[in-house]
């Protein structure tokens, strides 16, 4: 597979990477259900779903296969792309062009730096791997997250990510589709801003969970 | 007008190069940027100096030869034009104008200024033509072609080759450049016919020379002087992988004499 | 005295291709791949012979001295490409295409030729479809045509104003796919020095690798120069900066004729000289003078004001403007022919009339045309080349007339040659710009991207077929023959003599001189006592130039001064034939314009009794002036008329 050509990868990268950002959507639907006064009932009930269905089950085993093609090929392209320039420029390039798309890869880093993090606080534990806190089950995401939304820097460094996550999709969205040869005169411009649009719904969306518990609840 | 050069120097492939400084003064702002360089040049000659070398030769925007890097952008800092068509009054007076080659590393740079930029021709060697021979082809009005798909495909003939898209992409990434003539033959019925193993042959020898890919940043566009379109390289992209996977193995044939 | 022997088929003028084809020598195709054929450039000629002789299974090698062939000057041509497809039902024929082009040519081209080239030129189009240029087309999806000057139907094939883009591509496309197939190579920053002759025939070149500095020499079984038009002898022209004879220059010492040399085009509307350090000049499009109106001021009062700039050119009132070309020729008006506009823009700036900070320009003004049809229309029509001269004078011309002047374009003379495009030495071909052969003494437009594809693609491949059948049993060369190794040093000695000749100016100082020099004589308008001048002073530059010139840098290394050093003694030496050329030439018809012989309203006067011939010089040596062989021209077919244009 690393004989693919630039296109295939990119193709490759650009099919997972919405994906994800369907998932995205998904796991963001679950995540506003913390801002619900209901003690954390519909939260945990969706949490179980998703933990116990098998389908989910084998969703999650897309999901990771997903993030893995993205990442591997986003450092594999990456890389080339470095290496495509041996000597650099004086003066940097000043064309008029969105700035956003010169950082995918940093952007990339950070939401991967993210997700390390997230699986340390929450996969891993569920499954196992990492011992839960004190005083909270494995199985208790609830309180886990409310535990560490009332740590500012925590919750910092979550919108911080999700700001970075705002950024990566802010290109990433229009690119893809012009990865996959979905451009046409007549709705670019609708979806670069649907793009947008979308990202900046999931930056605010993800963000307003830690702000909420840190300036709202008790 | 008077302006300070600094300008890269580089005797040739195998050495190191540098920035060095240059002076130049009473410069019309009515005259172009090489013939600055020309006055430059002669003053060099005349004390003994090495002028400084660069690619050019229409100096008139069509060649696609000239190709220097100022302050930042291939091109210079006006949107649409070549290196030979700016002029002096772009710049401030008293203006500190850096000078570089294209950098990229299927570019080479041979002296100073310029770059080797043959891997171009390898990609249009690769399948960047329809294969009909001298002779023995069909009326030119035999098929029509909808007036908006030849104004398309013309568009995207206009590139001239002269690598700016690669000199500002990020990436160096050709796909501006094939996508233009990807985009040219496709669009025709006469391109149509092998248009599937034309793009095909061509992103395969892209890979090869050693460019970048595409991140979809439309620096390429920004810079190219001809305006082309970044759609072209979606249109591309459709085509390869439209190719890919749904054009037959090809067999191989064996004629008996 | 005579050697030239044209070889043209017998027969009645539009048989005579069709049966030259069906009786012309072949070579079959297990020999063609045993015979080398060289070409030397890549531009329309070069490119789709070297393509056409590689498909038919020739050997070939491609020589360029830009970095890629696609880059060759054949790519600025903007205006079209001229055919006889008559797809406007407007009466088109080969022959009305034949007859335009001898009359616009102003009769002193080869009639056999022309037709021929008109014959062909409906293949072209074919092919240059098939290949996937894309020309302007209809809603209906087939081809548009416009017409272009000098004709009076619509024959004009184009790409936007990118024409000679698109045809170049196209040829250079199919020389692409050739390489690609082994069957051509490429020679890319190579700079042809010399011809080679082994036992009187065409042999080989030798060049120098513009990169390494590396002097290199080819053998082939034939040569073929397709390396373009000299115009660049007067420094400032619409040529590329690398337009250079040195290809043909070197086959015309080494035996070639060079015909007509001072039959050059100067092109009426181009943009005027800004200053002294100008490198070159840029042509607007022809079709401008459709809808401005030329005019300089009648009062030289207003033009001193002009140029002091105390008044705008709108300030000047109707009845103070001269309106020039439509006063001397009420019927074509702002559309008399490119040698007939020229001339009159130089005799009113030669009289004080001129306007611009350098009093060589006039005036092309769009008020009347904005008014008439509206700013909209006029943008739609012109708007692409307002924006060019916009960038390049910053002045925009729907507030301000646009200034223009006549510039060097192209050079109607180049190497002789037969029927069969072959120079007086067997085995070396020329085709396209740099043969002399169907332009006459003027060239109509869209005509010389017709004759450099009719030269490459289908005359060329039949042609030079004729004569390799003689040479199937000739071995591959060895480069190490001692025509080869002379060759060879006597480059490398010239280079090193130009090296060091110590001298203190650059080359372009030289070049700037000998420009003005047959600007000023041997330009739009010549005389007996200006060219005597112009002779005296050459000479004079031309030794001034060996000890004088200073080229920085080594031998063997990236060395543009070097490169120019070569090109610009050869167009010094040019520069002398050219001018020798025109004062053999008592007569003036078509670019050639004598002060001497002109009709009382100082119209163009042909002599066709004594000159109607064309003039073929064969080299003697440096020092001896070269000697005129003269290929009379018959007229069978065409009556010979004095043009007007009143
Ligand atoms: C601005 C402009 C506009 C024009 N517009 C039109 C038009 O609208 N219609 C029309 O019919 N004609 C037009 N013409 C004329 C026409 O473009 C040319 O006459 C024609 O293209 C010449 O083609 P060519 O192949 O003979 O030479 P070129 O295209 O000039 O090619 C010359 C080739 O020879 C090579 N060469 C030269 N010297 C050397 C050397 N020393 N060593 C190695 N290689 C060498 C070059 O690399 C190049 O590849 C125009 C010309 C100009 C300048
Ligand atoms: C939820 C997480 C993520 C989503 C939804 C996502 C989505 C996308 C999408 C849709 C693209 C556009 C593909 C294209 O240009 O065709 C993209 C590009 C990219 N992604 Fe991600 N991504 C995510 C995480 C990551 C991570 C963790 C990395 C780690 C390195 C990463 C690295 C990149 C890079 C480098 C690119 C640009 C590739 C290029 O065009 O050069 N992404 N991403
Ligand atoms: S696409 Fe534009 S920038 Fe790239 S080579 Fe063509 S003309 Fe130059
Ligand atoms: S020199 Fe030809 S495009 Fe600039």
């Amino acid at each position: 597979m690393f004989l693919y050509s630039s296109i295939t990868r990119k193709v490759l990268m650009a099919l997972a990477g919405l994906f994800l950002v369907t998932f995205l959507c998904v796991h963001l639907g679950i995540n506003l259900m913390l801002l619900k006064n209901d003690g954390g009932r519909a939260f945990t009930e969706a949490a179980t779903f998703m933990g116990t269905n098998a389908l989910i089950k084998v969703f999650e085993i897309v999901l990771f296969a997903g993030f893995s093609l993205h990442i591997i090929f986003g450092l594999l392209v990456s890389g080339q792309n470095k290496g495509a320039r041996p000597t650099s420029y004086a003066v940097n390039n000043s064309s008029d062009t969105s700035p956003f798309s010169k950082y995918m890869f940093h952007t990339g880093i950070i939401v991967f730096i993210f997700l390390a993090l997230h699986f340390l606080d929450f996969y891993f534990i569920k499954i196992g791997l990492v011992a839960p806190p004190p005083g909270i089950a494995a199985h208790d995401f609830y309180n886990r997250t409310l535990l560490l939304f009332s740590t500012p820097w925590y919750s910092m460094l979550y919108i911080f990510c999700f700001i970075a996550l705002g950024i990566h999709l802010n290109h990433a969205i229009q690119s893809a589709f012009q990865t996959l040869g979905w451009n046409h005169g007549k709705y670019m411009d609708a979806v670069k801003l649907l793009g947008s649009a979308y990202s900046f719904f999931i930056a605010a969306g993800f963000s307003l969970v830690p702000i909420f518990i840190l300036f709202f609840r008790n | 007008m008077n302006f300070t050069l600094k300008i890269w120097r580089q005797k040739n492939v195998a050495v190191k190069g540098e920035m060095i400084s240059y002076d130049v003064s009473g410069i019309s702002p009515d005259s172009s940027f090489f013939e600055m360089l020309d006055t430059l040049n002669q003053k060099l000659i005349m004390t003994g100096g090495d002028p400084v070398a660069f690619d050019h030769d229409c100096r008139e925007g069509i060649c696609g030869t000239c190709s220097l890097y100022i302050n930042g952008r291939p091109h210079g800092p006006v949107k649409g034009v070549t290196t030979c068509q700016l002029h002096m009054r772009s710049f401030a007076d008293g203006e500190t104008i850096h000078i570089e080659p294209w950098r990229a590393k299927a570019f080479p740079v041979i002296r100073d200024l310029i770059v080797d930029r043959s891997a171009f021709d390898k990609i249009i060697q690769a399948g960047g033509y329809v294969s009909v021979n001298t002779g023995g082809v069909p009326d030119a009005n035999t098929i029509p072609v909808p007036k908006e798909k030849s104004e398309a495909a013309m568009d995207a003939a206009a590139c001239i080759g002269c690598g700016a898209c690669v000199a500002a992409c990020s990436n160096a990434a050709a796909m501006l450049f094939i996508g233009a003539k990807v985009s040219h033959l496709a669009l025709l019925p006469q391109g149509r016919v092998e248009a599937a193993k034309r793009v095909q042959k061509m992103v395969a020898c892209m890979d090869e020379l050693g460019f970048g890919n595409c991140s979809n940043t439309s620096a390429c566009e920004a810079d190219c002087p001809k305006g082309i379109s970044v759609s072209n390289i979606a249109r591309m992209n459709r085509e390869f992988l439209g190719a890919k996977l749904f054009s037959e193995k090809e067999k191989v044939v064996r004629v008996s004499l | 005295m005579t050697r030239l022997n044209a070889r043209i088929p017998e027969g009645p003028v539009a048989s005579k291709w069709t049966d030259y084809k069906s009786s012309c020598k072949l070579v079959n195709p297990n020999n063609k791949r045993k015979l080398d054929i060289i070409v030397v450039g890549t531009g329309l000629a070069g490119a789709s012979a070297a393509a056409s002789l590689g498909e038919l299974g020739y050997k070939v090698k491609v020589f360029c001295y830009q970095d890629s062939p696609r880059r060759a000057h054949s790519i600025a041509a903007q205006g079209g490409i001229n055919a006889a497809k008559n797809y406007p039902n407007d009466g088109d024929s080969a022959f009305r295409l034949f007859y335009d082009t001898i009359k616009g040519g102003d009769y002193r081209a080869r009639e056999a030729n022309v037709y021929r080239l008109a014959q062909v030129s409906n293949q072209i189009i074919d092919l240059c479809v098939a290949q996937g240029v894309p020309f302007a087309r209809e809603y209906g999806g087939l081809l548009a045509n416009r017409s272009f000057g000098g004709a009076q139907v619509s024959r004009t094939f184009y790409a936007r104003g990118q024409t000679g883009q698109q045809l170049l591509l196209g040829a250079y496309s199919a020389l692409s796919r050739q390489i690609a197939l082994g069957n051509v190579t490429l020679f890319n920053r190579r700079d042809v020095l010399d011809t080679v002759l082994v036992d009187g025939k065409a042999r080989g070149i030798i060049t120098r690798n513009l990169v390494t500095g590396e002097i290199e020499r080819h053998a082939a079984h034939a040569v073929v120069l397709a390396s373009g038009g000299y115009g660049n002898v007067f420094f400032l022209s619409t040529n590329a900066m690398g337009s250079n004879v040195t290809p043909a220059w070197s086959a015309y010492k080494k035996g070639a004729m060079f015909a007509n040399p001072c039959f050059t085009q100067i092109h009426p509307t181009c943009i005027p000289v800004h200053g002294d350090t100008q490198s070159k000049l840029t042509l607007m499009s022809e079709s401008l003078r459709n809808d401005g109106r030329i005019w300089v001021p009648r009062k030289l009062s207003d033009v001193e004001k002009l140029r002091n700039q105390s008044i705008k050119p709108s300030d000047i009132p109707e009845e103070d403007r001269d309106y020039y070309l439509e006063r001397r020729y009420p019927a074509f008006g702002n559309l008399v022919p490119r040698d007939v506009a020229s001339r009159a823009a130089k005799e009113r700036c030669d009289a004080g009339f001129g306007v611009g900070s350098t009093g060589v320009a006039v005036f092309l003004d769009f008020a009347d045309a904005i008014k008439r049809k509206g700013h909209d229309t006029i943008d739609a029509l012109y708007g692409n080349l307002f924006q060019m001269y916009e960038q390049i004078v910053a002045d925009n011309p729907y507030e301000t007339p646009m200034m223009i002047y006549p510039a060097v374009h192209y050079t109607m003379g180049g190497l002789w040659v037969d029927y069969e495009l072959m120079t007086t030495i067997p085995g070396l071909f020329a085709v396209g710009e740099c043969n002399f052969s169907d332009h006459g003494a003027n060239r109509l437009g869209a005509s010389a991207l017709m004759q450099g594809l009719a030269d490459g693609y289908f005359v060329l491949p039949y042609t030079i077929g004729n004569y390799l059948a003689a040479e199937i049993h000739t071995p591959r060369f060895d480069t190490n023959a001692s025509e080869f190794t002379l060759a060879a040093q006597g480059v490398a000695d010239r280079l090193k003599q130009m090296k060091n000749s110590g001298g203190k100016e650059s080359v372009d100082h030289y070049h700037r001189r000998l420009g003005k020099i047959m600007w000023e004589y041997c330009g739009m308008a010549r005389n007996d006592a200006g060219l005597t001048e112009a002779l005296y002073q050459i000479t004079e530059l031309r030794h001034e130039y060996v000890r004088g010139v200073r080229i920085p840098g080594g031998l063997d290394e990236y060395n543009p001064e070097l490169e120019k050093a070569c090109r610009v003694a050869d167009f010094i030496e040019l520069g002398e034939l050219m001018v020798r050329d025109a004062q053999q030439r008592r007569e003036s018809c078509g670019g050639h314009f004598r002060d001497e012989y002109q009709t009382s309203e100082g119209e163009a006067l042909r002599n066709d009794d004594k000159f109607a011939y064309v003039a073929a010089w064969e080299y003697n040596g440096g020092e001896v002036a070269a000697s005129l062989h003269r290929e009379e021209l018959q007229f069978n077919e065409i009556k010979l008329s004095q043009r007007s244009y009143k």
